[in-house]
């Protein structure tokens, strides 16, 4: 066993980390890495916050840690963590700021040599349809009250009803793109005011939109149920809630952090305030971030049928040539009440997923039925230099993570330490000589999202396809990115 | 008065310090604008009055942040110049004066989602008032 600070860790397996129950924690702490990993994961203060969660009231199983894990504001991002429904309690800390932040990965018709000479016209065009920057938004997409109130009830569901995109996206997508028990009358008149212009907008951060290519196809099988062949052209779309996610957030915690002490819930960090799943706050966070889900589903909806106007209008193509068809659309910041299996019995779980993914089996019904047999489709997005992932849900993710998996690279630098090393060189050139043409709103976004700034997401999948967490279906390349 | 900035790794925070209470909540608006945009270009044209209420100083000083990050959202706001007034247990009231953003003389440094409780701090000692903020990026 060895001792980092106060986290005791025990290495159970190549893949496997546990933080063994000791004093205030009612439940272990389980963390998936590789032994190089760890290393880097030792250097914050993330693994205390593992620990940490395993405190909360309620909880199920252990405190888990996907292998992307990094230092979060209370719960760690790559954080796990399940509660019982009636004597847990739900933490808009679990759920972090961006509030359904996710991701989304369209196929198409085309073949990487198709867009090659005219990436930069598509990347370019793609900077003006999609706004990202501060105050900019689309002049065509003006909501009145009683439109934002159908935006936060009916997610995207609401922005097909508008015409954004087509009936059958909504088949794939995480819950239908709807999180049901929406009430937006627990929204607050800032968090509306704040989401007001900001529907149909990338964001800053790590948000992007990025045009890519298959480059590598593991499971042939899986690949073709999935519609994905080497070398052809794929889309990504990275965001989230916005303000309104950020101000349901920032609301919920003042909310809980009395809440917390009226119901007697010792925290080891304020950041963890919760309170009880059956409580009025309780149910009142549930309710409001619903909707604030509902509108990051609405916001990757509206923006996926801008990439499909730009590709038409750029390509001279139609609909019926460039088939940007919707492969799946995952939630990465959300808690959720499922059904589990705990020991043998059926339990109903709220699962705070915090940075991590929903990794369904094959035959889950919450899976469409053109993807049942292969499990639920899982998008990792790496660093914008690198690769990403398409995974698919595994029983064994099912049975010992709540069926989550890893989300992204995770940071392993800070942005002032990412902004200290790309001084002085062009990143975007740098970028552009591996064929990776890179246009941000701000060129400092793109300082701190050099590539080294984050974990190589191959390591990450490695470990989640070793640990039987997640299965590697197929590698894409960047082509083309806007940043937020 | 002064600030730095507190390394986190997906995030940013920083650390205040001032002679009075008033004075770390000026300092700490100041530093939070200065990591969005380059200070020396804003210039205060406009003022807006700010009041937040909070429970203890702590939530105050998200609140007075959190506040000024809403405005700056909505309103396309940038503030350079911070007057508290009043601090009392439960209510923050000052002024800020900034103007609005614009594309050809302004940029955007740093996008802040939110401003945070994690590892929240304030303190005086030995008579100097000094706070640590993180803000989720």
């Amino acid at each position: 066993m060895t001792e980092h600070g106060a986290v005791q860790l025990k290495k159970l397996d190549d893949y496997r980390w546990l933080i063994p129950r000791e004093g205030g924690m009612r439940t272990d702490g389980m963390v998936y890495a590789d032994e190089r990993m760890m290393g880097d994961i030792k250097k914050d203060q993330s693994l205390q916050q593992v620990k940490n969660v395993a405190f909360l009231p309620g909880i199920v199983g252990p405190s888990l840690a996907m292998p992307d894990i990094h230092w979060g504001y209370g719960f760690p991002i790559g954080g796990v963590a399940a509660f019982d429904e009636k004597e847990g309690i739900v933490s808009p800390g679990g759920v972090g700021y961006d509030i359904n932040c996710g991701v989304r990965l369209m196929r198409s018709g085309l073949e990487r040599n198709d867009i090659q000479g005219k990436i930069k016209g598509i990347v370019d065009a793609l900077l003006v349809n999609i706004p990202s920057g501060v105050g900019s938004h689309r002049k065509d997409l003006k909501l009145d009250k009683h439109q934002q109130r159908k935006v936060l009830q009916k997610g995207a569901q609401w922005a097909v009803d508008q015409g954004y995109g087509r009936w059958e996206d909504l088949e794939h997508i995480e819950e239908k793109g709807r999180i049901p028990n929406a009430d937006p009358d627990l929204v607050s008149p800032k968090a509306v005011e704040r989401g007001r212009a900001q529907l149909g907008t990338l964001g800053s951060g790590n948000h992007f939109v990025e045009v890519g290519y298959v480059a590598e196809v593991y499971e042939e099988e899986i690949g073709r149920a999935l519609g994905l062949a080497k070398d052809q052209v794929t889309i990504i779309v990275h965001t989230g809630s916005r303000g309104l996610g950020h101000q349901v957030c920032d609301d919920s915690i003042r909310v809980m952090l009395q809440a917390a002490q009226h119901y007697g819930i010792e925290l080891p960090d304020k950041q963890l305030c919760c309170a009880p799943l059956g409580s009025k706050e309780g149910k009142e966070y549930l309710a409001a971030m619903a909707c604030a889900a509902n509108f990051a589903f609405a916001n990757r909806q509206i923006i996926t049928h801008w990439v499909r106007e730009t590709f038409e209008q750029i390509l001279h193509m139609g609909p019926s040539t460039l088939k940007l068809d919707l492969i799946y659309d995952v939630c990465h910041n959300i808690a959720k009440l499922e059904t589990h299996e705990v020991a043998g019995k059926e339990q109903r779980l709220c699962v705070h997923r915090k940075g991590a993914t929903r990794a369904f089996p094959p035959h889950h019904p919450d899976i469409p039925p053109d993807y049942r047999e292969i499990g639920q489709p899982v998008l990792i997005p790496g660093d914008m230099g690198r690769c990403s992932y398409v995974l698919v849900g595994t029983e064994r993710a099912y049975e010992e993570t709540f069926g989550s998996t890893c989300h992204g690279a995770g940071r392993v630098m800070s942005r002032h330490q990412a902004k200290k090393s790309a001084r002085g060189r062009n990143v975007t050139q740098e970028l552009e000589a591996k064929g990776i043409y890179v246009r941000g709103a701000s060129m400092g976004t793109i300082a701190e999202e050099i590539p080294e700034a984050y974990k190589d997401v191959s390591d990450v999948v490695d470990v989640v396809q070793g640990a039987g967490i997640g299965k590697k279906v197929a590698q894409l390349k960047p082509m083309g990115v806007i940043k937020g | 008065m002064g600030y730095e900035l507190v390394d986190h790794t997906a995030d940013l925070g920083i650390r205040v310090w001032a002679d009075d209470i008033k004075g770390l909540f000026e300092e700490a608006a100041r530093a939070f604008f200065d990591i969005i945009t380059d200070l020396s270009k804003v210039e205060a044209h406009l003022q807006r009055e700010v009041v937040v209420q909070g429970s203890s100083r702590e939530v105050l000083m998200v609140a007075w942040l959190n506040e000024l990050l809403y405005l700056h959202e909505v309103e396309g706001l940038l503030f350079c110049d911070f007057s508290v007034a009043e601090i009392d247990e439960g209510a923050v009231t000052g002024v800020a004066g900034g103007e609005v953003f614009d594309e050809g003389r302004h940029s955007i440094k740093t996008g802040v989602k939110a401003v945070t409780y994690h590892q929240l701090e304030i303190k005086e000692q030995e008579g100097r008032w000094q706070a640590q903020v993180i803000f989720d990026i």
